[in-house]
């Protein structure tokens, strides 16, 4: 226990210690050597709990309760005045609502309850874990060399460096606390730190878009602790209980637990930035990019589907259930329709995002065994593909000064390596014989055998247009382009390196998944199934795959770039001017050849994705919540 | 199917595909001709055409465009040897997408405008095909319990009897897929010269040869698709199978030459259309009698 | 045996012609002459043709582009001038602006005259052509060898 202890307190005490350092040299110092020990600590502890398969924690201290009490009640009346300061009333009137409403529970009801094992760590905790032990330090590796560049670029402004390395370690801090909380209480003090860090750093910049945004971020997610804390109001006052694993047994016993359910699934919607919520993610992407990678993509998120994929065995065929498969289904399809409309990488990957959280969610909705096992590596997947996406992102933006996929034509002449770890980031999202596509085979399957003809409609279309937007990206950056110039030096060292580990984490946990599957996840799921069912994937496909995977990578290394062909200019229709790259165009003038891609904006104009989007989740998500209440009042 | 079986699967299909797949190509051209009141090329002109390619001076445009489109031709191949080893048809679908990306990747690379917006048109065509072909899986799927091609064609129902509404989908992609007119929008193969070749513009002498086998190899693999739904475990099913299979082919190349091509738009109007009224509907009522 | 002569696949240029050869190359894929019977299909595209048919002169706007087309086709190539325009200027070839026929600029392997040519003598053209294409074929095999015996001799 003492290592999740420490997993917690030390990235605090960090994030403390950055904050009042302003130094350089002594703030890159600390940044790796926590980073090291965080990750070295989380695979301790990983090692630790890996052969018992992870136990409950029988921990209790009055202190902690009145210190949580104690900091949410301030961070409410923060919010409340910067809702009253920015004119943000919406959010002053959720912190006004929620925060007396959350006290008078605790110090009330919830102080008479007595919750026994307050922590656990069981094999999907030891997942997510890893996930922010390991991918998360390698971000905050990354952001050294990433914020000097960004604080260069914005010279004009103060340096805000300490703030942001604060709230990156505060952050990792929270989450680490996010998936080690048995008492819901506990879950919902690391639920609420992680809003603010999240709504600080998408306020950054300080922009008036930035400040809009970050309140939006805010306000959506205020809603969804709302919901979280009427659940918790339930549990503690219908229920009497206030742990997780309490929850889940009593549903699994029988007793009907639909509507807290529903409202702590909610809760994970709006943090998994579902729609009708999305709206908030795609405005986290002013952030600087270290962020969006974090926070909106690899771990936050995560935290509302890490809940739902928590949650799914008392999901499946009922009302909960239902509402969760479709709020999933149709972000998964209306957000990957949308993406084909993008050109800002970054709103390509935070539509991408929302889509794939849209399938982790759907999966956990459905709740079957198979399911969640694709929920699980998705996650796993989705972690690594799309933080080394997001800051290859970042570096090609700091670098090639845009980050717009039409300005990434033929990245590949002019940042060669950066080049190949984002065609391997694309290519790890959507092509066998990647993790995200084995994953995504699972769940379909899944899909299938749950019965739910509509989640497979919507799961195949998805799929199509996800094909097509990421393609038609990977299409510009492979086009070779003359006379281009290698400007890839300026790039520093610690972004190579994270870079670097995240490629190649990329491809080895697609070879090692048989592994992952049969040793972290099977074993967790048999401890919440009793019915093992067989898996989607049969060993003989497990082999064709690896040996696909196997081709794939081999082939470039063996023949990529080798030809003794004599090298002829492109087919200009006969009016080249020589080099490739110009033309002459009628009236004897030069033109130069510029190719764009297709947006389709009359079929995936983004505003319309969003509206028929919102529109089917709120229908689905009033519907189930008019049932439930009219069921209880 | 165990491995003796799966092994001369393989083997009859890389030997035998690319010679079946050229003749048919030959028969088509012969046909179209007739069709247009002509006398056509000989049955063998595809295979003449294929050695000529082979013989021409080497050229590329790049360093890189051989490279994927080897890769192309290889995992056509795989997909082809995947399928007729009797293996799982997801995992056939999902190895097929690989190889049509590597082709768009590879008119990509060359940078020609010409190349480009066949490529763009060729990812296009997928999307607008994929769903149906996904569908047609999942159709199997429920009535055979198994995504193995192994157990579909030993299985003791009859596909087209509860799958009409797939076949019929499925053949109306299929004209995408055989790249035949009214949605031949990528490569023309009649000569639509506003974009001379489309994909294949910077293509030429041994990798265009590639590029023509591969298809070879493709659409067998693809009547292979229409042969699942007719055969079953009964003995004279196979043979069904390959008449519906050259009447489809006959069917295709009719569309061919009776329809003028559409704009993209009608191609993914069209084939979603398609694959939601007779693909969905289908799946719905099998769910319901299952 | 060469199959180039089996499949010619040919491209198509316009110089500054009346278009009257044009419609009579054209005739030629109809089904009354149907050239698709040698194996000859009109690809539009340089870098799959093995057969260039250039109608009409060279002027100074096209000689850039006639040339282009040219070198982007593989060897081995034939160049086939159709018409009179084509093989020397014609009745343009006092223009200020025409530079002459087709082999001002590219080398020409076979002529076919004719104002406009027809298609039965186009067709007759294009089988010269294939005679040249063989001999050219096989010329490309000898190359190594010639190259390699001057090697040898040189290093003797």
């Amino acid at each position: 226990m003492s290592t999740i202890i420490f997993l917690i307190l030390f990235p605090f005490a960090v994030a403390l210690a950055l904050l009042v350092l302003k130094t350089d040299a002594a703030r890159d110092m600390i940044v790796k050597v926590a980073s090291i020990v965080i990750a070295a600590a989380s695979v301790y502890l990983a090692v630790q709990y890996f052969g018992s398969g992870g136990e409950y924690f029988d921990f209790e201290s009055e202190t902690i309760t009145y210190l949580m009490i104690g900091i949410e009640t301030l961070l409410g009346v923060m919010i409340f005045y910067l809702g009253i300061k920015y004119k943000k009333y919406v959010a002053s009137i959720l912190a006004a609502i929620q925060t007396p409403v959350m006290l008078f529970f605790e110090l009330g009801i919830g102080h008479s309850i007595h919750a026994a094992n307050n922590l656990y760590v069981d094999r999907l905790s030891i997942v997510m874990v890893l996930i922010i032990g390991i991918i998360g330090t390698l971000i905050c590796w990354y952001s050294i060399g990433y914020m000097k560049d960004f604080h260069h670029h914005h010279h004009e402004e103060p340096d805000r460096r300490p703030r942001f390395f604060f709230l990156l370690f505060l952050f990792l801090s929270a989450m680490f606390g996010i998936v080690v909380s048995n008492n819901l209480l506990w879950l919902y003090f690391f639920w609420e730190i992680t809003t603010v860090c999240s709504f600080f750093l998408i306020g950054f910049t300080k922009t008036p878009e930035a400040i809009k945004n970050s309140f939006r971020a805010l306000v959506f997610n205020m809603l969804g602790a709302l919901g979280f804390t009427l659940a918790i109001v339930i549990l503690g006052k219908y229920y009497g209980i206030m742990e997780l694993n309490q929850l889940l047994a009593m549903g699994a016993m029988g007793v009907s637990v639909v509507l807290p359910v529903a409202l702590l699934a909610f809760a994970g919607i709006t943090k998994a930035a579902q729609m009708p919520f999305n709206s908030w993610l795609l405005g986290a992407m002013v952030a600087p990019t270290p962020t969006s990678a974090l926070l909106h993509s690899s771990t936050m998120v995560k935290a509302g589907v890490f809940l739902i994929v928590k949650l799914s065995p008392v999901l499946g065929w009922n009302l909960a259930g239902v509402m969760v498969m479709l709020v999933g289904g149709i972000t998964f399809l209306m957000a990957s329709f949308a993406a084909i409309s993008q050109s800002n990488a970054k709103r390509v990957l935070a539509y991408s995002t929302v889509a794939n959280l849209g399938l982790i969610v759907a999966c956990g909705g459905i709740g079957t065994y198979a399911a969640v096992w694709a929920a699980i590596m998705l996650i796993i997947f989705h972690a690594v593909t799309k933080s080394l996406l997001f800051l290859c992102v970042g570096t090609a933006e700091h670098n090639i000064g845009s980050r717009d996929i039409e300005d990434m034509d033929g990245l590949f002449g002019r940042m060669p390596k950066l080049a190949t770890f984002m065609i391997v980031g694309i290519a790890g999202m959507f092509l066998a014989p990647f993790g995200m596509l084995i994953s995504k085979w699972a769940a379909m399957k899944a899909f299938i055998d749950s019965g739910n003809v509509l989640l497979v409609m919507m799961i195949i279309f998805g799929s199509a247009a996800t094909l097509f937007y990421w393609t038609k990206w990977l299409g510009k950056m492979v086009a070779i382009m003359a006379k281009q110039e290698n400007i890839q030096q300026n790039v520093h060292k610690e972004e190579w390196l994270v870079l670097t580990s995240l490629t190649v984490l990329t491809v080895v946990i697609c070879l090692v998944f048989p592994v992952m599957s049969s040793f972290l996840v099977v074993p967790y799921l048999e401890t919440i199934y009793s019915s093992v069912a067989t898996l989607a994937l049969s060993s003989g496909n497990m082999y064709i795959m690896s040996a696909m995977l196997a081709l794939v990578v081999l082939l470039p290394l063996l023949f990529y770039g080798k030809t003794s062909k004599r090298i002829v200019p492109i087919y200009l229709a006969g009016a080249n001017l020589g080099d490739d790259l110009t033309f002459r165009g009628s009236m004897d003038k030069e033109v130069s050849v510029s190719l764009k891609n297709w947006y389709m904006d009359d079929y995936f104009a983004e505003k319309r994705m969003n509206l028929i989007g919102v529109i089917a989740t709120v229908v689905v998500l009033v519907t189930v919540f008019s049932i439930l209440l009219g069921g209880v009042l | 199917m165990n491995l003796t079986t799966s092994i001369i699967g393989i083997a009859a299909y890389l030997i035998l595909a690319p010679i079946a797949g050229g003749l048919l190509a030959g028969i088509d051209r012969k046909i179209s001709a007739r069709m247009q009141g002509r006398f056509g090329p000989p049955i063998l002109q595809p295979f003449y055409d294929f050695f000529k390619l082979l013989e021409k001076e080497p050229i590329t445009v790049n360093r890189v465009q051989d490279f994927y489109v080897m890769c192309f031709f290889i995992f056509i191949v795989i997909t082809g040897c995947l399928f007729f080893a009797g293996g799982d048809l997801l995992l056939i679908i999902f190895s097929l997408t690989l190889a049509s990306i590597f082709l768009v990747i590879a008119a990509f690379s060359s940078n020609s405008p010409y190349a480009q917006i066949g490529a763009e048109r060729e990812l296009l065509q997928m999307m607008a095909y994929e769903p149906m072909v996904l569908i047609t899986a999942v159709g199997f799927y429920i009535l055979n319990g198994s995504f193995n091609i192994s157990d579909i064609v030993s299985s003791q129902v009859m596909g087209i009897q509860y799958l009409p509404g797939i076949f019929i989908g499925f053949v109306y992609i299929l004209t995408i897929k055989l790249r035949k007119s009214p949605f031949d929008l990528s490569m023309s193969h009649h000569g639509h010269q506003e974009l001379v070749k489309g994909l294949t513009t910077e293509f030429s002498g041994k990798t265009m040869a590639v590029i023509e086998i591969a298809h070879w190899y493709e659409n067998i693999f693809l009547l292979g698709f229409v042969y699942l739904f007719f055969a079953n475990s009964l003995a004279w099913s196979p043979v069904l199978a390959v008449v519906v299979c050259l009447a489809t082919y006959f069917l295709e190349i009719l569309i061919d030459n009776s329809y003028a091509r559409m704009k993209w738009q009608f191609a993914i109007n069209a084939s979603w259309i398609v694959a939601i009224t007779f693909g969905f509907v289908n799946l719905l009522v099998l769910y319901f009698i299952s | 045996m060469s199959y180039v002569t089996k499949s010619p696949w040919i491209i198509h240029y316009d110089g500054s012609s009346c278009n009257g050869c044009d419609i009579e190359v054209l005739a030629c894929l109809t089904p009354m002459y149907d050239v698709e019977r040698f194996g000859i299909i009109n690809t539009g595209n340089p870098k799959h043709a093995d057969i260039f048919l250039v109608t009409g002169s060279v002027n100074e706007q096209n000689i850039t582009v006639v040339k282009l087309i040219y070198e982007q086709m593989p060897e081995p190539k034939v160049v086939v001038a159709i018409g009179i325009c084509a093989t020397s200027g014609g009745i343009f070839k006092e223009c200020y602006n025409i530079m002459g026929g087709i082999d001002t600029v590219i080398p020409v392997d076979v002529y076919v005259p004719g104002c406009a040519a027809r298609p039965e003598a186009i067709i007759d053209g294009v089988v010269k052509g294939l005679g040249v294409l063989a001999e050219k074929r096989a010329a490309m095999d000898q190359k190594p060898a010639v190259a390699a015996e001057v090697k040898e001799k040189e290093e003797a």
